[in-house]
């Protein structure tokens, strides 16, 4: 199973085109890897292991079928729900963890919710919170990769409701006049958080939008595996031919909550819920997989067992991983600590010392 | 050494950092063929292309927002903000994003983006082209804010600012882009930040002021020599990080400070530095700390002589407080 090592590598994805056979496979493991993962961090969420989570569940297929068509080199500019995005990167469930915990390996210092990060060996931006910002960013990113000649395309990711934001229509408008190459991932997966999709817009889809920046604007299914990843691999080749950004629709469904602070029930049916989790995209994968002779059913409880052992693994670890400093939460507000910060990290040091603070 | 204004020194300092870093462009409304609506960019899309300096769309969110990619990316873009009036719709880009983004990444992502804006009043502007709306940004940590008052400074901490490795809001003062002029060095000069200048001398009062309301307090301080009053004026230049050393060392000196500044006076910069002598500098306070700042109103168009402090405003203050005991 894929870790920083063992990773699939994606394929050269200047061939446009459909997801080779022999990928499939890859596409599934990475699904798998992510709805065990999520599963076991609503649980550790739960449990009061960690803070807060954000599941994916329903959109594994969308993610890893956009992951896949992407080459190491390209920039991601995630939200907060691209868990399988992140691992098709090959960023690790024990890096992941150790952010959703906030331990000394966490790589954002502890600085961060969970769900809120981003390796730049990884090509993949730390997110924040805010809805949409992220956007402008990788169209300015697609600039710079523009004007340094870098064969490399942006690519960030949204949800419906973002499609609302200030930062969206500038960042497809930027993107249209400077005809930058970045793909707008949009997994429309029916609401933000209690708000259906009639709430954010009256257009017919979200794709359509596109075609006032002046630019194409397509939707997928977003439960397909194939479908996705033909898109964003046929975005990714007109970008690299300089002829600009695409908007891709996935249409998704988000089968778990919004976040761990979230009661579905509140907004939607259990109708509604039962008619999309029988199309959920990993029995649809695990389907064709078997139609195609690519998998057996004891392979597959294989693949399941050692996704929850490579979990089990990393988890065990993250935990057992030393709590960050306090004082470092003075380090990284500016290149080098001006004076004034100094001194409160004295007095911050020294309140601890005193036992005023606790570490 | 050449005679300038204060623009044409924003403008040559942004000569400089195109000249001699290809990784450095601007980007904003009207930067490029129109050479900026007060000229700040001047010939530069000319001479550097279209491509380094670059007219964007109408949108503030957007221009800081592609800055912060461009940064992201490693390029080292200098964002113009026509007036400060309309950086509001960037406020969430600035804020949550450009200030954050190294502190976030846990030091992976500096997010290395100036962003010049001409700010405040004077010019008849009315509400929204005159205002000075510093103390919002630096109570953002992360960011440093840095204010010029003179044609030297101004290209000197522009360029420190350009070649700095944090996010900078650098605030030009549009009332005297053209009011004065001073020798600037050529080349690549460079001014360090949280470094404030004594620009006068003084024993009796320390006046701390910066940006378009400096010439004031001079004004001030040179009409009160002749009443026996020796006021010491300090330009601040530097915001974020202040120099603190330097606002104690003169009130320990004085034991009296008079602060100016134009944006209206509740939980203003000045706000600020009153608290600092209050921590600081209490024991060495001889009189109660004056502010002379805008009032606390929207700011006024017909009225405009009303609101903004002028040099007998500060006068008024000074001789209040040499005298006060
Ligand atoms: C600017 C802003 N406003 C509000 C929020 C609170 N919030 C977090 S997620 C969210 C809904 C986002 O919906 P969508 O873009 O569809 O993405 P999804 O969460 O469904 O993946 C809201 C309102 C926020 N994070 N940022």
């Amino acid at each position: 199973m894929p870790d920083e090592s063992t990773a699939p590598t994606p394929p050269a994805a200047e061939v446009p085109g459909e997801l080779p056979r022999d990928r499939l496979l890859d596409a599934y493991r990475f699904m798998v890897l992510a709805r065990t993962m999520d599963e076991r961090c609503l649980t550790l969420q739960r449990q009061g292991r960690i803070g807060f989570y954000v599941p994916l569940q329903g959109q594994e297929a969308a993610q890893v079928g956009c992951a896949l068509a992407l080459a190491p080199s390209d920039w991601i500019f995630p939200a907060y729900r691209e868990l399988a995005v992140a691992l098709v990167r090959g960023i690790s469930p024990k890096l992941l963890l150790d952010q959703f915990i906030g331990n000394s390996g966490d790589e954002m210092k502890g600085r961060q919710m969970p769900n809120h990060y981003g390796y730049r060996r990884f090509n993949y931006v730390t997110a924040s919170s805010p809805v949409g910002t992220q956007i402008t960013h990788a169209v300015g990113a697609a600039m710079a990769a523009q004007r340094r000649k870098d064969p490399i395309v942006t690519v960030c990711f949204f949800g419906d409701g973002t499609t609302s934001s200030n930062d969206f229509h500038a960042g497809l408008n930027f993107a249209g006049v400077f005809r930058t190459p970045t793909i707008f991932f949009c997994q429309n997966n029916r609401y933000a958080i209690s708000l259906p999709l009639e709430r954010q817009t009256h257009s017919p889809n979200l794709a359509v939008k596109a075609t006032a920046y002046g630019f194409p604007g397509v939707v997928v299914d977003g439960m397909d595996v194939v479908s996705v990843h033909t898109a964003v691999a046929e975005a990714r080749a007109r970008a690299l031919a300089g002829e600009g950004p695409t908007l891709i629709e996935a249409q998704v469904y988000r089968l778990g909550p919004h976040s761990t602070s979230d009661d579905p029930r509140r907004y939607r049916s259990d109708a509604e819920l039962a008619e999309w989790k029988a199309k959920d995209p990993l029995a649809r994968l695990k389907h064709d997989l078997l139609a195609q002779g690519l998998l057996e059913e004891s392979a597959d409880a294989g693949l399941w067992e050692a996704a929850r052992a490579e979990v089990t693994k990393a988890l065990a670890e993250a935990e057992a991983t030393p709590p960050i400093t306090p004082e470092s939460i003075f380090d990284d507000v500016y290149a080098s600590r001006p004076p004034a910060l100094e001194e409160q990290r004295v007095e911050c040091l020294r309140l601890l010392q005193e036992g005023i603070l606790k570490p | 050494m050449t005679d300038l204004t204060l623009v044409q020194a924003v403008n040559r300092a942004l000569h400089e950092a195109l000249s001699t870093d290809p990784d450095v462009l601007i980007l904003g409304e009207d930067v490029g063929v129109n050479g900026g609506v007060f000229r700040a960019t001047e010939g530069l899309q000319k001479e550097f292309g279209s491509e380094r300096v670059i007219d964007t769309p109408l949108s503030e969110t957007g221009i800081v927002g592609a800055a912060v990619g461009m940064a992201l990316y490693g390029l080292k873009p200098v964002a113009e903000i026509q007036f400060l009036d309309f950086i509001y719709p960037a406020f969430d880009q600035i804020v949550s994003e450009v200030a954050k983004f190294r502190y976030r990444s846990g030091g992976q992502y500096p997010c290395h983006v100036v962003i010049r804006t001409p700010y405040g009043g004077g010019i008849k502007g009315g509400l929204y082209h005159s205002q000075s709306s510093e103390a919002y940004f630096a109570h953002t940590a992360g960011l440093k804010v840095i204010v010029p008052s003179n044609p030297a400074d101004a290209k000197g901490l522009l360029l420190t600012a350009i070649h700095d490795e944090d996010p900078v809001l650098f605030l030009e003062p549009k009332r005297i882009y053209r009011s004065v002029t001073g020798e600037v060095p050529d080349g690549d000069h460079r001014v360090p930040f949280g470094q404030a200048a004594t620009v006068r001398e003084g024993s009796d009062v320390s006046v701390f002021a910066y940006g378009a309301m400096l010439p004031q307090a001079v004004q001030a301080a040179e009409a009160l020599s002749s009443e026996g009053v020796q006021a010491e004026v300090i330009d601040l230049r530097s915001l974020v990080p202040l120099d603190e050393k330097a606002v104690l060392a003169s009130v320990e000196k004085t034991g009296r400070a008079v602060i100016v500044h134009e944006a209206p006076r509740f939980c203003g910069y000045g706000a600020e530095l009153a608290a600092l002598l209050a921590e600081k500098a209490l024991y060495s306070l001889k009189a109660p700390v004056a502010r002379v700042t805008g009032f606390d109103t929207p700011f006024p168009y017909a009225l405009e002589h009303v609101y903004l402090p002028n040099a007998e405003r500060i006068a008024h203050a000074v001789r209040t407080t040499a005298r006060a005991s």
